[in-house]
């Protein structure tokens, strides 16, 4: 229910001109293969921001204690994917798994890299070296996922911990976050080059919180009546709550692959917008 | 309520900040109808004064009276009655223009329709009548400054404040704004000035202090200054690297003062010419020479040893 | 195009009342709203009604069924578990907006913006100043606070009249909380980190720990001092219990007590971090 406000920041020689497979799709100029600069970076930057960055471990954790164990006991067991009865935590916590890398993510992509690009100018000055737009997209989104990455593997221990992991296929519910907040951090990426002013990030809220609440984090699909189960299905989240639920709770099947590959396709169409996106607004 | 004909009166004004002392015990006199400035480098204590005269900060030790009454007990009163420009612009950004000058006119107490009718009078005086329904954060610099300015004067104050109006704008704005600050003092506002630009001090101001380190080094007009502190004429020397030190002797006895800067000399004489013809004839070959007269800079070169703007 | 603008001898300037400069200030602040109400929409009123939804009548299903929450919450005996979290959630996101609207933008008016620099030039007053900004707080939440409960109450959240009487209880706790904060962030001379650590670590666990989703009998015997301290718990029992079952006059007397010493506390405070900054 809160914001993750932004955290608030500050070359080498040309590297050999590289053609790896996503390169060639996109326009030359655009990439030098030194993405990790950016990561560096942030990484600088938010040493000296470690609580900021501490505290977003919390705000899932205080989720899945309120809901799990306290609201757990009004609420009772519930069917999970494979048709078992789960306790409302094991339920609710790979829910929350999932909104957790959605919502790091998207922040961190949102929030941060508006600052950079409006105030801070910091792309500016880094597109005068050789770094290029897609530096910059790779560089920040890759910082946001290993963000995203070290909050959901906190979270999983917190899980496995607190005994709401029923399977082995859970150890792959880390790698699946970590594609899932990629995804997300990308197209937030991309939609952030969109955005004119901080008041437009009510829009990101206007996006981000009915995802959050309504894409069977909570409680199943079979709450609602048919037609908005459609709907609740096309929210991205679902599939990620899907993937989460499936991998923590055992309930492996094919359709697992499904979501997942679903996140590759939303992962580079979201890298490949933001990286254009940046170079019309950059580079004029 | 007696009002003498001075506006800001202040004897043996004083200004600490802890341990520190800003202002060292000033006394100044601004006559009704004046453009009066504070001239001083940074930190000269230009700004405590002027914050101590517009009411938002109390004094700590000596006398002053604002409008005849003292900031002190009566800071509301004779804040409705002054215009402050502060040195950083203070405007709300995510309003208009308009409503900028709305809004403020509304915490002088004065009626809509009144500040409705002085906001359009103001935006064409600060010239910003076109951009009147825009945002204030895209304006440039200098337009912000204007309307700065005109937000000052929504309630025609009989003293303006104005600190550092023209810094860090470019010559064309500077020169706009002056034009306008002229206007002001035509119809009869009395301008309180800091700055540290001498060419502004010269501009705008009738009467000055010269200002540095907390103290009151000088007074009086321009003209005056310069008359009592430096010479008629100056004549810059400059030399190639390392020859500079060679001429300071004979610099010496040519000319009734000195100044011996990094990258050049300064001879004040009456007779800057004459000064010139006398160094060529004994054979000193500076690379570059210049006459020209004296300004308040010199002044404050003289008084303090420093130059204005480092 | 010559403009000048005459000096009459005498400036126009008036000093206005204390109470009419508080309402001048709140004026300011309006303008600014008439402009950008668009953008506080989600925050303020959408977010706390989504809430309502996906908990109140999505979870709702589970806890309804077959008596199963009434058997642990008395409250829920008679009334559904949306009506249970309504009153609830409207204190909530009360407290919470009021805590957005007393940290940033009072902090961006002392360090980015500047503009109280520009209000305290005027004949108005640093504690004027402070006045008006925590009434426009109060003016700004009451407002959403309606907008939220009528839209509550065509979704049946609302049980009966007595959640009118909610609103008033979600402003007091909101600004029980709010002015302290207001005062914090007056003092605040950094970029304003500590605000986020105030939100994830004291407004993110109340609401979800005191009592807002689920009575706080289910926290272990602990941890419960720590629900009890909050102003959020104290507004929520007294808005449930207006709004479901009442509440015993002497246990209302002691929730708005101790909501109006933390009123009380913050208002003097921030009154005095206001003058100390802005009269230096």
């Amino acid at each position: 229910m809160t914001q993750d406000l932004l955290t608030r920041p500050a070359g080498e020689p040309a590297p050999p001109a590289r053609t790896g497979l996503l390169l060639r799709v996109l326009p030359p100029g655009l990439y030098a293969g030194r993405a990790r600069m950016l990561v560096e970076r942030s990484l600088l930057v938010n040493r000296r921001m470690w609580l900021v960055v501490f505290t977003g471990f919390f705000e899932p954790l205080f989720f899945l204690l309120a809901l799990g164990q306290g609201l757990g006991a009004l609420v009772g067991g519930v069917t999970g994917p494979g048709g078992e009865s789960l306790t409302y935590a094991e339920f609710v916590a790979p829910g929350l798994l999932a909104a957790s890398a959605m919502n790091g993510a998207v922040y961190d992509a949102t929030f941060n890299i508006f600052f950079k690009l409006r105030y801070a100018k910091l792309y500016d000055a880094v597109l005068a070296t050789p770094l290029g737009p897609m530096d910059v997209a790779i560089g920040e989104v890759t910082w946001a996922l290993l963000r995203g990455g070290l909050y959901s593997a906190g979270f999983l221990a917190i899980m496995l911990g607190m005994g709401l992991v029923g399977s082995a296929w859970a150890l792959l519910a880390l790698p699946a976050a970590l594609l899932v907040a990629f995804a997300f951090a990308a197209v937030g990426m991309a939609a952030t080059t969109w955005l004119r002013s901080w008041q437009d990030f009510e829009y990101v809220q206007l996006v981000l919180l009915p995802m959050f609440l309504f894409s069977t984090t909570f409680y199943p699909l079979s709450v609602y009546p048919g037609p908005l189960r459609v709907a609740v299905e096309a929210f991205p989240l679902y599939h990620a709550i899907e993937l989460m639920r499936g991998l923590t709770t055992g309930a492996v099947h094919w359709g697992v692959l499904g979501h997942a590959a679903y996140f590759v396709v939303l992962a580079v169409l979201g890298v490949a917008v933001a990286a254009r996106r940046l170079g019309r607004l950059l580079l004029r | 309520m007696i009002e003498d004909t001075a506006l800001v009166r202040a004897r043996g004004l004083v200004k600490r900040f802890g341990d520190f002392e800003a202002v060292r015990g000033i006394d100044v006199e601004v006559r009704r109808g004046e453009a009066f400035g504070f001239l001083g480098p940074n930190g000269a204590g230009k700004s405590s004064t002027m914050r101590m005269i517009a009411c938002v900060s109390p004094r700590s030790a000596g006398e002053l009276r604002v409008l005849g009454e003292d900031p002190d007990r009566h800071g509301p009163r004779i804040r409705a009655r002054l215009g402050v420009v502060p040195q950083q612009d203070n405007l709300d950004n995510e309003l208009t223009v308009r409503q900028n000058l709305h809004v403020y006119g509304r915490y002088f107490g004065l009626p809509r329709a009144r500040v409705r009718a002085k906001a359009e009078e103001l935006l064409e005086f600060a010239q910003l009548t076109d951009r009147a329904d825009d945002e204030v954060e895209p304006l440039s610099g200098g337009m912000k400054r204007r309307l700065t300015i005109a937000r000052s004067l929504v309630n025609d104050p009989e003293l303006l404040l104005l600190d550092e109006p023209t810094t860090g704008l470019d010559p064309q704005a500077r020169h706009l704004l002056w034009d306008r600050l002229f206007r002001l003092k035509q119809s009869g506002v009395t301008l309180l000035v800091t700055t540290h630009y001498m060419d502004e001090a010269e501009q705008l101001c009738d009467r000055l202090v010269v200002m540095d380190g907390g103290r009151v080094v000088a007074e009086g007009s321009p003209a005056e200054l310069i008359r009592s502190h430096a010479t008629r004429e100056v004549l810059e020397l400059r030399f190639a690297p390392g020859g500079q030190d060679a001429a300071v002797p004979l610099a010496r006895e040519l000319a009734d003062r000195v100044e011996v800067l990094p990258d050049r000399l300064l001879l004040y004489t009456g007779d800057g010419e004459a000064a010139l013809a006398a160094v060529q004839r004994r054979g000193v070959q500076p690379v570059a020479t210049l006459v020209r007269r004296s300004t308040l800079e010199d002044v404050f070169l003289h008084l303090t040893g420093r130059s204005l703007v480092d | 195009m010559t403009a000048t603008v005459r000096a009459p001898a005498q400036s126009t300037g008036q000093v206005p009342g204390p109470v009419r400069a508080t309402l001048l200030v709140v004026e300011g602040l309006w303008t600014w709203y008439r402009r950008h109400w668009r953008s506080t929409l989600v925050s303020s009123v959408l977010q706390p009604l989504l809430y309502l939804v996906a908990m109140g009548v999505g979870l709702g299903t589970f806890v309804d069924a077959g008596g199963r929450g009434a058997r642990t919450v008395p409250e829920l005996a008679g009334a559904s578990y949306l009506q249970y979290i309504a009153p609830a959630l409207l204190v909530a996101a009360a407290l919470q907006n009021a805590a957005g609207e007393a940290t940033y933008p009072v902090l961006s008016g002392f360090k980015w913006q500047k503009n109280y620099w520009a209000v305290t030039a005027t004949p108005i007053t640093p504690h004027q100043l402070a006045h008006g900004s925590l009434l426009w707080i109060a003016i700004r939440v009451a407002v959403s606070g309606a907008a939220y409960l009528l839209v509550a109450a065509l979704l049946g959240a609302v049980a009966g009249p007595g959640a009118l009487l909610a609103l008033p209880v979600a402003v007091l706790t909101a600004m029980a909380f709010a002015a302290p904060l207001a005062a914090f962030a007056a003092t605040t001379r950094s970029g304003g980190e500590g605000f986020n650590v105030i939100i994830r670590f004291v407004v993110l666990p109340m609401t979800l720990f005191a009592g807002t989703f689920f009575p706080v009998e289910q926290l272990p015997a602990l941890v419960r001092p720590l629900a009890w301290v909050t102003p959020l718990w104290h507004g929520t029992e007294l808005a449930r219990g207006l709004s479901l079952t009442g509440v015993p006059p002497l246990a209302a007397l002691g929730h708005v007590g101790y909501l109006v010493v933390w009123l009380a506390v913050g208002v003097v405070v921030t009154r005095w971090r206001f003058r100390v900054r802005l009269t230096t």
